[in-house]
Parts: C-alpha cells; structure tokens; sequence
C-alpha cells in the first residue's frame, strides 16, 4: 500500500518527500500548516498533548490556590504581603478576605475535579491510548473530537475570566448549591461569578459528550482485525467505562445548570422557597433546594468513578508491564469495572444523608454504596497478586501505580465509614470528608495520572523523562500526601467543620491550630514539588534523553509497535493484525519475556 | 526582600536538582544502563522499606499526638452506639489497611527486579478471586447491619414527652424558639419576617405565638436526661446543625422542615469535669457553607439539670412582648411572661 493513502490528510496539506516505511526516526510525511498541525489539529496523539498541557497549567494554578489558602488555615493570625500581588484587593495587606477564601475554595475544587481530573486526565489519555491500543488509526470522527478539546478550551477561557470580575468567581463550593449560588444577596461570588461558572460548566458538559461519545465509537467500531472486547487492554476497559459514565451522567448535571441558570436570570422557582434574604422576602414558592442536590450528585458520583478508572485502567497496564507478569484475574478486573460503572448510578444519595431524607431510602444507599468496596477490593487483591512473584523495576511509572495502590487502599478504606449513614451523620462535612475524597480521588487519581505520564511520555514525544527527577517527585508526593491528609481524619473524627475560614472562635476546634499549620508547610513543600515534575516534563520534550527502540519497556500492547514519531494515522502500512491477549508476559522462546499482541499462537499454545 | 530570597532559594534549588538529574542520565549512558538501573532498583526497594518502616512509625506518632485532643465520651445514647461502631469499622479497616499495606511494600521488596529471577506466569484463579469476592461481601454485610440498626435508631420518631425547640439558621447565627407556656409552636410565614420585630415571621393571628420564646444568641438550653426534638429550618440558605458533641447532623433547608432528637445524659457542667477544661461548651457548628460568615456560625448547646432550666426559662421573655402590635408595651407587663413561664414550668 502506498505510503500516502494511509496517512490521513488534514487541510492544506502539502505533501513531502517520500519516506521509507521502516524510518524509526518519522522524519515529517508531509508538510501541514502550523495551524493544523498544532492548534485545530484533528489527530488524536495532538489532541491528547491539547488536553495533557492545558490540564496540567490548570493544576498549577487550581493547586497554587490551594497554597493560598493554607496559609490562611495554617496561619491566620499572619499576613502574606505576596498574596497581594497575586490578589490585590481579595488579599488587601496580605490577609485573604473570607468572601475570596470561600472563592479560592470553590475554584480549586471545581478546577482540580473537572478541569484537570475529568478533562485533564480522560481526555489525555483516552484520546491518546484508545486508537492506539485497539490499532485505529484515529478516533472515529477527528472532527468531533477537535470539537471537544475546543469546547473545553472556551470553558476554560470563562472560568479563568470568572477570576477576575469585580464580585469575584463563585463561591458557594464546587458543588454550588442553591439557594446560596441562586441568590445574588446571599454571596459576593453568587453574582455574575456564578453566571460564568454556570455557563462555563454547560460548555464543558458539551465538551465532555463529544469527546466521550467519540472514545465510545471507537472502542466498539474501530478495533483492529482480531482485536476483540476480551483481547483489549485494561487501559481501553477502564476509559471505555468512563465514557459511559460521563454519557450517562452530565447531561443530568447540565440539566441541573440550566434549571439553575432560570431560578438565577428568569425568576423561576425550581430550587427557591420560602426565602427571606436581603432584608425581604422573596416570592419563590413550591421549588426544592434538594432537587438540585439529587440532580448535581446523579452526576456527582459517577464523576468520582469518572476521576479513578483511567488511573486504575492505567495502574493495571503499567504494574503488569514493569512487574513482567499477566494482571491477575483479567476478566474479574473487567466485571469489578462493570460492577463499579452500574454501582456509580445508584449511591449519589449518599452525598446527601443528613439533607433530611426518608430514612428507608437512605438505607438502601447505604446498602448499594458499601456494595461498592467488593469490587474494589478484587481490584486492589488482584494488583497485590499481579506484583506477587513478578520481576519489579522501580521506575517513575511503577513507583506512581504502587503509590496508586497504596492511596486507594487508604483513601477507600474510608469510604466504609462515610458511605454508612449511621457513621456519615457525624463525619459529613468535616474533614474527614476532606481527608478521604483527596486520598482516593485527588491524590490517587493523580498518581495514577504520573503513572501514565511516566509510562506513555515516549511515545507521545520520542524522548524519556528524567528518571532521576521522578524519583525525587515521587517519594516527596507520596509521603507528603500522607502528612497531608492523615491527621485530617482524626480532625474530621474530632467534628472539626469543612470550608471554614478560621476556627479561633472555636472551642471544640481551636486546639488543632499547631496541626493546620503543619499540613500547610507540608502541602507548600508538596506543591513546589510538582513544578519540579512540571519543569522535567517541558524540558524533556526537547532536551530529554532520546528514545531509540520502538518498545522501551518491553511491552505487548499495540501502541508500541508504531513508529518513535507515528505521523497522522499511526501505523505505516497495514494496520497490524491481533492474535492473543494484552497480558502474555512470558517466555516467547526466544530470550524475550514477552510475546506482542501481533504475534500469532505458537502452535499448541493456548489463547489465554 | 525576604520574598525575594526565598523565590531564588527555590529556584537555585531547583537548577540544582535538574544539573545532579541530568548528570546522572549521562552517567547511566556512560556507565551502562543495565548496571545502573539495577543499582537504582535496589536503591528504591530499600527506601520503599524504609519508608514503609517510618510511615508505621509516624501512624503511631500521630495517634500519640491526638490523644485527648479529640472529642469526649458522646453526651447522648445514640452517640456512644455511634462511638461504639466507629470502633468496629475501625477494627475492621484497620485491620485490613495494614494487610494490604504490608503486603504491597513486602512484594515491592521480596520481587524487586534481579538478572535471576524468573516471572510466574499466574493470569487467573477462580479460587483465589471467589475469597477475595467473598470475604468483604461477608464483613460489608456485618457493617450495614450494625450501621441501619443505628440509623434506624438515630432517626426514629422522637418519644411523645420530648420537649420540642425549634431551631432556625439565618446567615450567620441561629435563632432558637421555644414554645413557652402552651407547649406548642405557633404558626410561622416567611412573608412576615421582619429583622427589626419579627425575626422568625411569626403570624400573630395565631394565639399559640404568643407566649413562643426566641433566643438569638444562639444558646440552645435542654434538660439533661429528657428527649428533646429539634425542628430544623433555615431562613435564607441551606446551613446545617452540627452536634460534635452528640454525634449528630442535619441539613436546615430553606422551605422544608427537618427533625433531630437526642437524650442528651451530660450536663454541660458534668462535662467540664470530665474534660478537664473550665471553658468546655457544646458547639453548634454550621456544617454547610453558606456564605462568607459560614465559619462564624456558632451556637452552643446549654444542659442543664431541670432545676437549671426552670430558673432559666423564668427570667426569659415571650417574643410577642414589644414586637407583637397587638400585646401591651413591655414595661408595665414584665411579669406577665414571668407567670407564663411558671406555668410553663408546672405543666411539665
């Protein structure tokens, strides 16, 4: 076949010198414009770096407010002329004011969960793995796709925009709940902070279906020839689950936005009753405050599974691969994902225990979500089994699965409390809340993110991260992480409230002052230490050492067996066709401890 | 200034870094990748063990360091249940938080990577997956149960002797209301809310409002030993009763009303005792942000023996009294809530 009627042509393509098939080294096909080829790109290994890098410019500054913030909790008693240069007038004399705390709050939450968890994180990766991994040679349509990182780019432009208005950004907490996010007299942030954050959130729905319905079509139509469901690779399980989750569920939570958005601009009354704010009374009658919450946590919840099951997809590729063994239990790692998938639409009430609801329906959440920890704990005794007798070499990658590990273990661990409602009704909203959900899906989320970086940043750029340097950021993470967030729980076990500006005035909480400010030295050393992982990951775009094979870490599945730099299209020449399963790390007979999905059984050998 | 120095600190710190993590990439290409990422594997397999060692280490620092800085025993009956299945869940988790934790650093270490070692080609066992599957379906199930018998119990009907005190959240205090002499809440409308003489909107067409008690510093008195029923309702945004103390939580929503009950068996004074610390109080804590002034939305819970109670509830006076056009002027009647409150007293 020839070389030009594979490679799929953007516009304005000018087409190059012909290239040999076997060229390693993917010297250009063809010329594309810059603006193709970069910014409306439609191939998906560009769309992956899209989201990669404007997730990661997110998390610097959702995670720097966060610093911002700690210092107010760990030391509120001093000021920080600094924060005034950041903040001006939110900060006057270097002491945050509780109007922008409360701001600062909400955008981190709001920026961490879905710009950088949800869009940074599925969007990177599904864009990059799943054509590759089930041998497309993109998604099924690069125009929707393109589509999808451009909408997410627009809800980012409001939500940085949100920043800097006069009333400042939202600040009724990432979840904005009515009647506090409804009503302009009640919160500086709920003025047209508010209306920008809803219409930025629309957009971003919007974003999150075109992708996710686009990695769904891909998954079912686009696999290559022998690839079946049960020969993909977790990676392309786990993505394939989360797009499901967000096909499902965000269109509940736009719907909840746009019911908001009425009550907001148009004097309806879905969540508003009863209210006397501003010093009159307001004429809503009849609606319900609750209704937004069943309608935020109908997407809230699976929005959790939509943050972990990239890592845990990702976790399970990179322990089996740098532990040189088959996952454990590979189709009870596809039911646990189907098991968590169905289990993620049926538990959001239990975000809502003490909201006053029918103690039966209730029960039965509570029922449904501790449902949830049995395939969870198949997950985490099949990684334990898959690492068991295996051949372990501590690289970046592996050290971040291993971590992933051992924070899922932590952070689900406590979910058992929370999700029992009898126990939730003195933990809600204090933080052991806080502690819990940054374990599981913060900080384990983004392990398993590092994870992925680590593993797949040759094959997205041709050059390897600094080993060093992601051993530094590793181990400081990793402990920092726990110092974070394990005296958080005993704080939450002490009633000590969530999103509270200062608790001075506090007996009950006050003496934990020494402890606040420890957290927050710890979560500043932990915060420069991810601009040491920000700094290894430019540089090592253009200065990291060089790959020279085709398959660096001796890996089955089918994005290494395309070119260093795969041109638009990934593969030259045929698509290549699969015989076996993802997960046979054993003898191939000939001094190798692997056998690629594109070698076909060896006569007599059994397919899995 | 010192800002200054600190930004060149951290960014010759990290110059530093980057030089030592380069340098070691080109001795790792000088010196053989093989030999040197060997080195580094065993390396990490130590410091994984080392770390695995501190971390035990730090777990049992930590709960040295929180000893008797968390909450007293629960002051009410649900809450020592509620004491006594967080300990089992404890059990439960940590039990098995340091298996699995133990168990992942041990292989880390006992198969990190070596030339000799050979992988087990192990993909699946029926067997092994049908334990695993079962044994925490068994320990949720023991969990739930113990967790719906308490919840069942936390959020049954209040016994019909309990003494029903209405809470209302406002950003950012709450307003406490008692029904005074008659026993019986009057009718409220929000429409008639007023900051300046009816902070609670209470329709004064209904005779029950008249003797109603509004506290606005936020106490919440109850009596030691006897049931009290809160009804829970918010005049602006969604805030949220919090009872550390009591183990207990609910939301006030704008618009719907809902109930807590609770036994409370310390008094505050028995508590300071227990406690050691004269300025002990039981706080209400707003649980649900509400605005910029969610963190000051304190109240605190007075118990008090019935005697206690009773010389507190004499000296207070009906909310009508000054505020309702149609009761007399407050001077010359300041006896009148003073005999109602005896009655009051009397009738229980």
């Amino acid at each position: 076949m020839n070389n030009e009627e594979i490679i799929i042509d953007g516009p304005n393509v000018v087409h190059g010198g012909d290239t040999a098939p076997t060229d390693l080294h993917g010297h250009e096909h063809h010329e594309q414009h810059f603006v193709w080829k970069y910014i409306f790109s439609q191939d998906h290994k560009m769309i992956s770096k899209q989201f990669l890098i404007t997730g990661i410019i997110w998390a610097i500054i959702g995670a720097l407010m966060s610093v911002f913030f700690r210092l107010q909790l760990g030391f509120p008693d001093s000021t920080f002329p600094i924060m005034e240069k950041f903040l001006g007038e939110w900060a006057k004399g270097g002491k945050l004011t509780p109007e922008f705390y409360y701001a600062l709050v909400t955008m981190h939450g709001t920026i961490l969960v879905f710009f950088v968890l949800t869009a940074g994180l599925s969007g990177t990766f599904a864009n990059l793995l799943i054509p590759f991994q089930v041998g497309a040679r993109d998604m099924a349509s690069p125009f929707m796709n393109m589509l999808s990182y451009w909408f997410f780019f627009l809800a980012s432009i409001l939500m940085f925009g949100s920043l800097f208005v006069e009333t400042g950004p939202a600040s009724g907490g990432w979840t904005t709940y009515p009647p506090l996010s409804a009503l302009k007299e009640a919160s500086l942030g709920s003025g047209i902070g508010m209306d920008l954050w809803l219409l930025s959130m629309a957009l971003f729905v919007v974003s999150a279906l075109l992708g996710a319905l686009n990695y769904i079509t891909t998954v079912l139509n686009m696999r290559t020839k022998g690839m079946t469901m049960t020969r993909m690779p977790l990676t392309v399980w786990a993505l394939f689950f989360t797009a499901v989750l967000g096909v499902l569920s965000f269109p509940v939570l736009f719907s909840g936005l746009v019911l908001l958005i009425f009550d907001r601009n148009m004097g309806t009354s879905f969540y508003l009753s009863e209210i006397f704010i501003g010093g009159k009374a307001l004429p809503h009658v009849g609606g319900s405050a609750i209704l937004y919450q069943h309608l935020f946590w109908f997407l809230g919840h699976p929005e959790v599974y939509i943050i972990m099951l990239p890592g845990m997809g990702m976790a399970s590729e990179v322990l089996s691969t740098h532990s040189r063994k088959p996952i454990f239990g590979y189709f009870a790692m596809i039911i646990s994902l189907v098991g968590i998938t169905l289990l993620a639409f049926l538990v959001w009430a239990h975000h809502m225990f003490v909201t006053g609801m029918s103690p039966f329906l209730g029960s039965i959440f509570v029922l449904l979500t501790l449902l949830i920890a049995v395939p969870s704990a198949v997950k985490v005794f099949n990684w334990l089994t898959t690492i068991w007798r295996g051949n372990i070499r501590f690289n970046p990658a592996m050290l971040f699965a291993l971590g992933f590990v051992s924070l899922f273990i932590s952070g689900g661990l406590t979910g058992i409390f929370l999700g029992n409602s009898a126990l939730d009704i003195h933990l809600h909203d204090t933080y052991f809340v806080v502690a819990h959900f940054h374990i599981v899906m913060g900080v384990s989320a983004f392990f398993g993110m590092f994870a992925g970086i680590y593993h797949w940043f040759p094959k997205m750029f041709g050059r390897f991260m600094n080993n060093t340097m992601g051993y530094v950021h590793f181990f400081i993470t990793f402990i920092g992480a726990y110092l974070i967030f394990w005296p958080m729980h005993y704080e939450g076990i002490a009633g000590m409230p969530r999103r509270y500006y200062d608790y001075s005035a506090w007996e009950s909480f006050k003496h934990f002052q020494g402890i606040n400010a420890f957290i927050s030295i710890v979560a500043m050393i932990v915060f420069f230490t991810q601009l040491l992982f920000v700094m290894n990951f430019f540089f090592s775009i253009f200065r990291g050492r060089k790959m020279t094979t085709l398959n660096p870490w001796g890996s089955t599945t089918l994005e290494w067996t395309t070119p260093i730099h795969p041109g638009h299209g990934n593969w030259v020449g045929e698509i290549p066709e699969v015989h076996r399963w993802p997960y046979d790390y054993k003898d191939d007979g000939h001094g190798q401890d692997f056998i690629s999905q594109t070698t076909p059984l060896r006569p007599g050998e059994e397919a899995h | 200034m010192s800002v200054f120095i600190i930004i060149t600190l951290i960014v010759l710190v990290f110059i530093i870094i980057y030089q030592i993590s380069k340098a070691s990439e080109y001795a790792t290409v000088l010196r053989g990748q093989e030999k040197m990422n060997a080195q580094a594997n065993r390396a990490i397999a130590w410091l994984l063990v080392i770390m695995f060692i501190l971390g035990m280490w730090g777990i049992w620092e930590c709960n040295e360091l929180f000893k008797g800085r968390l909450l007293p025993k629960a002051a009410c009956r649900t809450g020592e249940n509620y004491d006594s299945m967080f300990n089992y869940t404890i059990a439960v988790t940590g039990f098995v938080f340091f298996l699995t934790q133990g168990i992942l650093f041990w292989f880390c270490f006992r198969f990190q990577s070596t030339d000799k070692r050979t992988t087990f080609f192990f993909a699946h066992n029926n067997k092994l997956e049908l334990i695993w599957t079962t044994i925490p379906a068994i320990a949720m199930a023991i969990l739930v149960a113990i967790g719906l018998r308490n919840w069942y119990d936390v959020t049954s009907p209040a016994p019909a002797n309990a003494t029903v005190v209405e809470v209302v959240g406002k950003q950012f205090n709450w307003l406490i209301r008692y029904p005074g002499a008659d026993n019986e809440l009057g009718k409220r409308d929000f429409r008639k809310i007023s900051d300046a003489n009816n902070v609670l909107g209470l329709d004064w067409s209904d005779p029950h409002n008249q003797d109603d008690i509004i506290s606005q510093n936020g106490e919440l008195h109850v009596v030691v030993n006897k049931p009290v029923k809160l009804l829970i309702c918010s005049r602006d945004v969604i805030h949220d009763v919090g009872l550390p103390h009591f183990r207990l939580k609910m939301d006030a929503v704008p618009g719907i009303t809902t109930t807590l009950w609770f036994v409370p068996t310390i008094t505050t004074a028995e508590m300071k005792k227990i406690t050691n610390n004269p300025d002990f109080v039981y706080e209400i804590a707003c649980d649900q942000l509400c605005g910029k002034g969610h963190y000051s939305m304190r109240g605190t819970v007075i118990v008090q023996t019935q005697a206690e109670y009773d010389a507190w509830m004499l000296m207070q006076q009906a909310y009508s009294i000054g505020n309702n056009p149609a009761t007399p002027a407050p001077a010359e009647t300041k006896p009148a809530p003073k005999t109602d409150s005896v009655k009051a007293v009397t009738m229980k």
